[in-house]
């Protein structure tokens, strides 16, 4: 039997070295604790029912070693447990992003390339995966024991989370955060391969890639009625938005990030981009979170290409098969 | 001669007779009992469900239950246990029985509102087993929203209601605690002469007071989106889940210090006695446990390190989590330095003392393990986490308990329990709990999800060990029920101080009489004097 689990990721060691730095201080302070109270058990046992000690003062000096050397020691833990979490809170600006989503009870996932998976995630190896989740309904948590990543998935937001697989391997993936009935269902496999092999299980998308399938959707529920390329709508235009200051009516500005655009969708009123009128319905219900994923996808893909994509007119029915946003 | 004299003397037992003496008695001691008797039919009820969910563990498959009832189980062991048993069951039994006598009072400082707590937790637990009875409740005791408000079809109103009333009950016996604390002390008993188990009960309901309201207002805020829908912390009503969590924890970390702080004061009083020496380092133990109230209220975002809240909230609360760890490492220090050139008897209330010094330092030091950001991303909601919260709990907690329970039983039936008997149930206790978690450990490690009903095969081998601890745990826990129930009719009698100890308890009559003392005393003594105390060991 192995005590520990597999180390899969890069992070997976750090944080087993801390856990070995962790035990072993553990394993002094029981040994010296429970080694006192043995030894003062027997050698000071009472041997007549008349004895009377004496005792009773306080040593300051004491009181004092056996507080400040715990504190350094615990102040070790502390900053060498947040570097290790500092490093998994932050994922390099390479990253290869992959969107999840939770629903009771299964995990759904979609590449950037259009790859959808169920229960099932396919990645390669050597390379930094960065997760962008959200559930449907309740709290669940993405968790991969093996590679020491955890990370809740909440309604109403996005979390991120990222890893680099180091091995081969299919490793377990759980919901660790308790959703419902069959929680403990809500489980499935990680599959890490060589990047040749993860290259051809990605060739062969059926649908196009999620920025296609995000352009129908855009084209669908007829978001360039308003949004044109150029700005001359009634809206703000898309193009060149990812990661770009918005400045916001009434003052302030925000970062259009994932958060920022799902906000927009969903509940348009919250943030009205300087000098517009705040025309835009919501599309709660009418866009699952899938979908606004997908959008979020061909938003930025919109940088990629700038003025191409966005003409003012309703997109290209079926974009998928001609033209391959960003890939030309 | 003197036996006779023991048995026509007038003690809060014989007082009055019957039921209604008993369900409207003011007196503190009575009503303690009265706790007793509640807290150990719910502990019962709690450890069956403890059982259950033991055994359905034993393989991998469902097969015992449905994951439907799985859920209920979990659930309903930790409302029954965190609500109905751990949070009163020190302060309420012995603290009730003995906080008064130990500072020189004839009772609380409000005796009518202390029957009435009793009563708010028979309320509350009505209400707890309606729900249970009626179908169950399946939130986990932690009744994460939006789970909780918008998705749970269980019976999550009844439940919290119950809570709620039972909350209500902690905070008067705080409030109680407190003022009798301030106003009720003898002449001469200055607040450096307090036994410490009266410091750490000072300490409990500083918590108890500031924290429960919190719980309260959270739970009424379920309700309201629950029946109501008014969007808290529904996203889909425009909620924010993660502010439950918040709020929940506000209240839920501090209990635990609830629970584990008069357990402390328990050991404190214990180690002493069986030392024959004052504790070591009085003020550091009396001031730890000011400083655990005071730190615990800041801690509870260690619980959301994965949830989603901001980096840097997750390094404040990890910092100051580390804080809490020192003054309970001074504790444990201070206790075992009290034993060094002591005389050291190893009566059953010593080994349980010693049990929970064992118990709880490796429940603390694992919980160094928790606070680390790094480290807890990969163990939070696992195994590791569960038997790191039952190590502080069960093994702290219910070790001090059943120690107390042992150490006062003299003092509170008048008679002496079966000594060979009570040390072998403290040795299996021991034994069992560690049978029960340790494997625990190792599985959360592995990466084994706590709330699984199912699991994947890889970990059956040590849910396997933990179920077959489990059983020896349940025999460690129901030896004491039999012996000490045949000790009240067939026990020897006790003497009013059978352990040659300290305190004011030891020098009234056993079983007291229901003023307590004929004459308000004057201490003279700081504690643990042991120079002050009379000198033969009285037998019958």
């Amino acid at each position: 039997m192995h005590f520990f689990p597999d180390q899969a990721s890069t992070i997976s060691p750090e944080v087993d070295h801390l856990a070995y730095f962790m035990l072993a201080v553990s394993i002094f302070f029981t040994v010296l604790i429970f080694g006192a109270v043995f030894y003062f058990a027997i050698k000071y046992r009472r041997r007549s029912d008349d004895e009377l000690p004496g005792g009773g003062h306080t040593g300051l000096a004491l009181e004092v070693v056996w507080s400040v050397i715990p504190f350094g020691l615990t102040m070790i833990m502390f900053g060498w447990g947040a570097s290790i979490f500092f490093k998994e809170s932050v994922p390099p600006d390479d990253a290869m992003n992959i969107y999840v989503v939770g629903k009771q009870w299964m995990w759904k996932l979609q590449h950037q390339e259009g790859q959808r998976e169920i229960n099932e995630l396919h990645i390669p190896i050597n390379r930094p995966i960065r997760l962008t989740m959200t559930s449907e309904d309740v709290i669940h948590s993405f968790y991969v024991p093996d590679f020491r990543t955890k990370q809740d998935v909440v309604p109403g937001r996005y979390t991120t989370t990222w890893f680099t697989a180091t091995k081969p391997g299919k490793y377990h993936l759980f919901c660790a955060e308790y959703c419902g009935t069959k929680h403990s269902g809500m489980i499935g496999w990680v599959y890490a391969m060589r990047p040749e092999d993860y290259q051809e299980w990605l060739a062969g998308s059926p649908t196009g890639s999620m920025a296609d399938r995000g352009a129908r959707l855009f084209d669908d529920l007829a978001c360039a009625n308003c949004h044109h390329a150029d700005g001359s709508g009634r809206c703000p235009t898309l193009v060149g938005l990812f990661g770009s200051t918005v400045r916001l009516a009434g003052g302030g500005a925000v970062k259009a990030d994932e958060a920022y655009i799902r906000e927009s969708i969903l509940n348009p009123p919250a943030k009205i981009v300087a000098g517009y009128q705040p025309l835009m319905p919501t599309f709660q219900g009418l866009v699952t979170e899938e979908g606004v994923v997908e959008l979020i996808e061909y938003i930025k893909s919109l940088n990629a290409k700038p003025g191409l994509e966005q003409t003012g007119q309703p997109a290209v029915p079926g974009a998928g098969a001609g033209s391959q946003p960003g890939n030309q | 001669m003197a036996t006779a004299a023991v048995l026509e003397r007038e003690t809060y037992l014989n007082a009055s007779y019957g039921l209604k003496s008993w369900l409207l008695t003011k007196d503190h001691k009575r009503i303690a009992i009265l706790y007793f008797i509640t807290i150990s039919i719910f502990f019962a009820i709690g450890g069956t469900f403890a059982g259950l969910i033991r055994l359905e563990l034993l393989t991998p498959q469902a097969d015992l239950v449905s994951s439907e009832t799985y859920n209920k189980l979990f659930t309903m062991h930790g409302v029954i246990m965190v609500f109905f048993f751990l949070i009163p069951s020190i302060p309420a039994t012995l603290g009730n029985f003995f906080l008064p006598i130990m500072i020189g009072a004839r009772d609380l400082a409000f005796p009518r509102i202390n029957l009435l707590s009793w009563y708010l937790l028979i309320l509350g637990g009505v209400l707890a087993i309606y729900a249970m009875v009626a179908g169950g409740v399946d939130t986990g005791w932690t009744f994460y929203t939006p789970y909780s408000t918008s998705y749970a079809n269980t019976y999550v109103i009844a439940t919290a209601l119950g809570i709620f009333v039972a909350g209500f009950s902690s905070i008067l016996t705080g409030l109680n605690f407190v003022v009798t604390v301030h106003r009720m002390r003898a002449p001469g008993m200055t607040w450096f002469r307090m036994p410490l188990f009266v410091w750490a009960h000072y300490a409990t309901s500083l918590i108890q007071i500031l924290g429960t309201p919190v719980l309260a207002v959270t739970l009424v805020l379920i309700l309201c989106e629950r029946t109501l829908h008014i969007g808290i912390f529904d996203p889909a009503l425009g909620g924010d889940p993660i502010l439950f969590q918040h709020m929940f924890w506000f209240y839920s970390h501090p209990a635990v210090y609830i629970m584990v702080l008069p357990g402390m004061g328990v050991i404190s009083e214990i180690v002493s006695t069986y030392s024959r020496k004052p504790v070591y380092g009085y003020a550091f133990v009396a001031f730890s446990s000011l400083a655990i109230a005071v730190v615990g209220f800041l801690v509870w975002g260690h619980h959301l390190y994965v949830s989603g809240q901001s980096l840097y909230a997750g390094l404040v609360f990890s910092f100051l989590s580390y804080f809490v760890a020192i003054p309970s490492a001074v504790k444990v220090f201070n206790w075992t330095a009290t034993l060094y050139k002591g005389s050291i008897s190893y009566d059953t209330p010593m080994l349980y003392a010693f049990g929970f010094i064992g118990l709880f330092t490796v429940g603390g030091l694992t919980g160094l393990f928790v606070a680390s950001l790094g480290l807890d991303v990969h163990v939070t909601d696992t195994y590791f986490v569960i038997a790191h919260f039952h190590y502080v709990m069960v093994g702290g907690t219910i070790m001090a308990y059943l120690g107390g329970v042992h150490y006062w039983w003299p003092k509170m039936t008048g008679r002496m329990y079966p000594e060979h008997f009570a040390r072998l149930s403290a040795v299996v206790v021991f034994i069992g709990f560690n049978l029960t978690f340790f494997p625990q450990f190792i599985l959360g490690y592995q990466g084994m999800p706590r709330r699984y009903h199912v699991y994947p095969p890889e970990y059956q081998v040590l849910h396997v060990l933990s179920t077959a601890g489990a059983t020896v745990l349940a025999v460690g826990y129901i030896m004491p029920l039999i012996y000490l129930i045949w000790s009240l009719k067939y026990g020897p009698v006790a003497g009013k101080n059978p352990w040659g100890a300290t305190g004011l308890e030891w020098s009234i009559p056993s079983p007291p009489p229901t003023h307590n003392f004929d004459r308000i005393p004057v201490v003279m003594h700081e504690a643990y004097d042991y120079s002050a105390v009379p000198r033969e060991v009285e037998v019958g």
